[in-house]
């Protein structure tokens, strides 16, 4: 495969099929895998030649094909309400299919019909709750339903910043305590030379990362935000990889010809009428109709504080750096400085305004949003609009009401 | 210059003709909704009341919840938008509007100059709009005009605590079990009606001078009682029905007149 004649969006193409096939062929061989919340800290299985799936993405990539009903149907079958995390119940409800398949050896009618990537079950899980505390129990449960281990890294909430000593201290410990579940899991020791590369690996993938996403405060902007929901995919599953490296860059080709050639992510510089911050997680079931309602608009979305979970830079070889990456995630942290980043990215991407998506999935995001509007609405003088919606449940989206939110945000935006 | 407005909401159809952005030659409303009869019947009923023709009219800009299956509309223009431009038109100065239709209710706050300040929706849910009301006057057999006389009856208003328009409906005729009066039980679904908007303005800021429009605007009971949780008088618009079909027709006369000294 020649990645150098392949574009951006065929290498993420690419890639996601790559990684879901090296998932099914690693279970076929008989080697491990494993499921992993999507900030967890992947390099510690990666360097034991783990396979790693994550469920979050999975879910996602089942939500934008429409196809989450089923599964969500199958969780609500055997009990899960629907007010918990639609991530969660898609991907409980299809572990349950793959359980169904595994033990009766006969593929559940949903689970053929599966849009979704085939994944194989998992010999354990890794959870990590730096994003929200629904991730510790679904990982047990999932460890409980499937009777395998389950590596849980416990990062406490900072109610106060900086990041305290005895909270990195801590994390460290959790570090060692999973390396030493991996060395009985795998039966081998720790491979402690390989961590060292993965870790390197990791920062060069977070570095690309953070420069694709850096092209956005250019004015126009040859990104597109929503492209950063797409590409999403990679830092979440392969950012231990060379393969979310290897797309970034080509993609940071790609948007500095187009800022070369002075083009909009709309193409001609004047298409780009206004530029908003998106808080909160995409709504995979309606990216297309949530980006269309921006982009008929002229409104481009040039900051998120969502893809930037994954800006996850730290020293390879010193730990307590990586806890502080793993630890610093802005909703792991207390409402000022939650409100203080998510400040500076609306100010770094120039935004004329900002679209807050109220997530009846996520309530860690949505339960502050109405402070943090508040103060940057009080700070930096621009308009914001709130919308219901959900990640991966499509019940919890009504497309008239964000249409209606969305253009009236540009009204006001384009009366300021 | 002729300029229509056209406002077609989830469960009526709106309609005003302006000549040169200052006088309402011709008003309407429909009790039917997008997807129906009604934006056709408002319309050629604006058309015979004013007799003009639709080529004459200069500019359309249609807002509603059905505004994109206008398609001879020039434009379309949010809801929120047309309501403040219409209210600071009726009714200069004020400070909050509260806008209760169909399935959308939603409050506005406004700047001395009638710039939008914030505006909150009601989210992804029934509860505390016209559609909540159309279903309780069924389950009690009482007209939706009458539902306000009968408000000012209450001495004692029942407590309707489900904000769920299925749960309030069972919660209403667990009430009419009960022997609890009509009047009592009515202002108590008003007062529900009320407690769900005002928490809207609340989060807009209630400002001085508030404003009621849109069709549950025309139940004095509802007025009534989020006067009574703001604390404040509540004002109504006049045509409280009409004030974003108003709205629209005075931003089309603004493009004309832009179009024309541009």
């Amino acid at each position: 495969m020649n990645y150098d004649e392949m574009t951006s969006k065929e290498l993420l193409g690419y890639f996601q099929n790559k990684l879901d096939e090296e998932a099914r062929e690693a279970k076929k061989a008989g080697k491990l895998v494993c499921w992993s919340a999507s900030v967890a800290p992947p390099e510690f299985c990666v360097a034991m030649d783990i396979a790693m799936v994550y469920p979050e993405t999975h879910a996602a990539g089942i939500a934008a094909r429409k196809d989450a009903d089923g599964v969500l149907e199958t969780a609500a079958l055997k009990g899960y309400n629907a007010d918990i995390c639609s991530y969660a119940r898609v991907n409980l409800g299809y572990m349950e299919l793959l359980k169904q398949e595994a033990m009766t050896g006969e593929t559940p009618d949903k689970l053929a019909n599966s849009k979704g990537a085939r994944i194989p079950l998992p010999d354990l899980v890794i959870t990590c709750n730096n994003i929200c505390n629904t991730l510790l129990k679904w990982y047990e449960n999932l460890a409980k339903e499937l009777n395998i281990p389950c590596i849980v890294i416990d990062v406490p909430f900072n109610h106060t910043m900086p990041i305290p000593q005895h909270s990195k201290d801590y994390i460290v410990d959790q570090f060692k305590e999973a390396i030493a579940q991996l060395e009985e899991i795998c039966g081998r020791p720790f491979d402690y030379d390989k961590f060292f590369k993965v870790q390197e690996q990791t920062q060069r993938s977070v570095a690309a990362w953070n420069r694709v996403a850096a092209y956005a405060q250019n004015k126009p902007s040859p990104l597109n935000g929503f492209d950063l929901f797409n590409y999403m995919g990679l830092i979440v599953c392969a950012r231990s990889l060379p393969y979310s490296e290897i797309t970034f860059n080509k993609f940071c080709d790609e948007l500095e010809a187009k800022k070369q050639a002075g083009k909009s992510a709309f193409g001609d510089a004047d298409a780009e009428k206004k530029r908003i911050t998106w808080e909160g997680i995409a709504v995979w079931t309606n990216l297309g109709l949530t980006f269309k309602g921006l982009k008929n608009l002229g409104v481009v979305m040039t900051g998120s504080a969502y893809p930037d979970l994954w800006n996850l830079t730290y020293t390879p070889g010193d730990l307590e750096s990586m806890a502080v990456a793993y630890t610093n995630i802005y909703i792991n942290t207390c409402l000022p400085n939650r409100t203080a980043r998510l400040q500076n990215i609306v100010s770094n991407s120039k935004s004329d305004g900002i679209v807050f998506h109220l997530n009846r999935s996520c309530k860690l995001m949505g339960l502050l949003n109405n402070e943090s509007a508040e103060t940057i609405q009080a700070n930096l003088h621009l308009p914001y609009v709130s919308f219901d919606g959900d990640q991966a449940d499509p019940k919890n989206f009504s497309a008239a009401q964000y249409e209606t939110r969305v253009q009236a945000l540009s009204e006001m935006m384009n009366a300021q | 210059m002729y300029t229509l407005g056209i406002d077609i909401g989830s469960s009526s159809s709106k309609a005003v003709l302006l000549k040169d952005g200052k006088e309402i030659i011709a008003e309407d409303a429909i009790q039917a909704g997008t997807g129906s009869s009604g934006p056709s019947r408002v319309l050629q009923q604006i058309m015979q009341e004013s007799g003009l023709k639709l080529n004459e009219i200069d500019y359309t800009i249609a807002t509603g919840y059905g505004r994109f299956s206008v398609a001879f509309a020039n434009e379309q223009i949010s809801e929120i938008t047309c309501h403040a431009k219409g209210i600071a038109w009726l009714l200069p100065g004020t400070g909050t509007i509260i806008d209760i239709g169909g399935q959308d209710a939603k409050s506005i706050s406004l700047d001395v100059n009638g710039n939008i300040l914030k505006f909150f929706m009601n989210d992804k849910c029934a509860a505390g709009t016209g559609r909540f009301l159309d279903v309780m006057s069924r389950v009690l057999e009482t007209e939706l005009s009458e539902m306000g006389e009968w408000h000012f009856k209450s001495n004692h208003p029942a407590k309707v605590s489900s904000t769920c328009t299925v749960f309030a409906e069972s919660e209403v005729i667990s009430l009419l079990s009960q022997g609890i009066a009509k009047e009592d039980i009515i202002a108590g679904i008003h007062a529900s009606v009320a407690a769900k908007a005002c928490t809207l303005a609340y989060r807009t800021g209630v400002r001085e001078n508030v404003v009621m429009c849109g069709g549950v605007a025309q139940n004095p009971g509802v007025v009534d009682a989020i006067s009574k949780e703001l604390g404040k008088k509540v004002i109504v618009a006049p045509n409280p029905q009409l004030t974003g079909a108003l709205g629209a027709a005075l931003i089309a006369a603004k493009k004309v007149k832009e179009k024309e000294n541009p």
